[in-house]
């Protein structure tokens, strides 16, 4: 009696928990303050700011080949990709054509890199849901791709590759072999990670129907990368506004229109055999020559303004950048992906339970310092 | 598509429309007054239909403050660059655009948060990033901002 009435008013009641900034299925330090009646969430509000670096302040007073190392430290796990942006803006405002085969190899990279991003948030994805076991085959396979990384960047995750003008150094001579190889063997287990968890009772039971959003309101709310996708929103910058080698290679844009979790799972998926597609067809045809256009020692970027939009792992990176004709930008805006899809978490959530509320923060796989900046 | 075509459906809708010269993408320069107006338009009109916007940017110029909205149009893969000026650097104010684009609700606290603008009508204009901070003081993004401990002049 005294029991009934405890739950009830407990069912009956709104109340409010945090969850973060430390909390494991936030991926970082982010904080959610979330309203509950029950179980079900009636409001989610985002608290943003616990690794916010300034970063687009800082590049105020640093020199272009200076800011390169700084946007890797935005969205980590597509550092190649974040690179590419900020290199692909300067060379367009000097007007400078990166030779063909850094083009190849820039390509090639972003995709590798692109798979070992999506690899990571599958291992994630899993274990948000309690499959443990995705973990370690994620992990292992992500492996590969950083040992190819190490191998010709030196580095494994903040690469800092790419330059303005072109590449740090050249690949390393076994680079296409381990590439192919990889290949090879991504394309026998990839079907191993639907047997695992795509097709689990559990796992399709948790994702289908949860997190809805709609094609008009994904739009609206700037829900671009693999969660725009899931909702029929046609956002792939390689497609319709291609750089690097995008208009010469042949792939799809992997569409899903149900808007749920589980198309956003079926996004990453498909994008990996796509990438995959991208990157066998460009591995043995890189051509002979430099790995790097000629620069100035100082690079100085002529007056006016400059956006360069790439598709990075989780969505639309822009890079906007305004120049006084110094050496340092007037002004640098980094347009991240995870800053607007999460816009739309308190959307996504309501009226879900609040254990859904970990699959659909999964389903977007935010990086915290790339909202934060 | 180029920008001639693009000029003349905008100028249809918007026969007031100001254009700045020739960029990277078509650029339009309005009065903040007109924001709001102008995006409906843009959203709205079946021959252009920008209803995606990608970026959304605060600038602090010598005599003025600028939004920077960069639109995109999902059906015919238009893009503009719309530039609305305010020239009170004192008192800053500009309307929002977050009930046309739900996107700019966050941005717009954003540039709030870095520049000081108020966006009137926002439902929910709180800074973003900064609050949690107790000894920042002011709006470190406007080129007058002096912080003697935590930035190094060069």
């Amino acid at each position: 009696m005294i029991e009934d009435t405890v739950i009830g008013s407990i069912e009956q009641q709104e109340y409010t928990i945090n969850m973060g900034p430390q909390h494991p299925s936030t991926h970082g330090v982010l904080r959610l303050v979330v309203s509950l009646k029950g179980e079900i969430v009636t409001q989610v509000k985002p608290h943003l700011g616990y690794i916010h670096r300034g970063i687009e302040k800082m590049s105020e007073s640093m020199t272009y080949p200076q800011i390169v190392h700084l946007t890797d430290r935005l969205d980590y796990l597509s550092a190649h990709i974040n690179n590419h942006a900020l290199c692909l803006a300067v060379e367009n405002a000097l007007q400078v054509e990166v030779p063909e085969r850094v083009k190849y190899i820039r390509t090639i990279m972003d995709e590798l890199n692109r798979i070992a991003s999506h690899q990571l948030w599958w291992c994630s994805f899993g274990m948000d849901l309690g499959a443990l076991t995705c973990f370690f085959y994620g992990l292992r396979d992500r492996e590969y791709i950083l040992d190819i990384f190490e191998e010709s960047c030196g580095s494994r995750l903040l690469h800092s590759y790419y330059t303005p003008g072109g590449l740090m150094k050249d690949i390393h001579p076994g680079f296409q072999k381990r590439v192919k190889d990889f290949i090879k063997y991504f394309r026998k287990v990839l079907p191993e990670y639907d047997q695992l968890l795509t097709g689990n009772v559990i796992m399709q039971e948790r994702t289908r129907g949860i997190g809805n959003i709609t094609k008009e309101e994904a739009i609206s709310y700037g829900f671009t990368g693999p969660s725009g996708r899931g909702s029929g929103f046609a956002c792939d910058v390689r497609k319709h506004h291609p750089y690097a080698l995008y208009d010469k290679v042949d792939f799809q844009e992997v569409l899903y229109h149900e808007g749920d979790s589980l198309a956003r799972y079926q996004v990453r998926i498909g994008e990996m055999w796509e990438s995959m597609k991208i990157i066998e067809q460009l591995i043995d045809n890189i051509p002979e020559g430099d790995y790097s256009a000629k620069m100035k020692a100082v690079i100085k970027l002529p007056e006016g303004e400059y956006y360069q939009r790439v598709e990075a792992a989780r969505g639309e990176f822009g890079v906007y950048i305004l120049s006084d004709g110094g050496k340092t930008p007037y002004r640098l805006k980094l347009r991240s992906p995870n800053f607007s899809n999460l816009s739309a978490i308190d959307l996504l959530a309501r009226n879900f339970k609040i254990a859904d509320l970990i699959a659909i923060g999964g389903s977007l796989d935010l990086v915290i310092p790339d909202i934060d900046r | 598509m180029n920008n001639e075509v693009l000029k003349e459906k905008i100028l249809a809708v918007l026969p007031k429309a100001e254009f700045a010269p020739a960029g990277q993408w078509l650029t339009i320069t309005l009065p903040k007054e007109r924001i709001r107006s102008y995006c409906q338009t843009l959203k709205d009109s079946p021959e252009l239909r920008f209803d995606f916007l990608f970026c959304q940017t605060g600038l602090d110029l010598a005599d003025q403050f600028q939004v920077i909205y960069h639109l995109e149009s999902t059906e015919f893969r238009y893009v503009i660059v719309l530039k609305a000026s305010i020239p009170n650097k004192e008192n800053p104010e500009i309307d929002t655009v977050s009930d046309i684009y739900r996107t700019a609700e966050f941005h717009e606290r954003e540039i709030y948060d870095f520049f000081g603008i108020h966006f009137k009508q926002h439902p929910d204009l709180r800074r973003i990033f900064l609050d949690e901070i107790s000894d920042m003081i002011g709006h470190p993004f406007r080129k007058d901002y002096k912080d003697e401990v935590n930035i190094i002049e060069r």
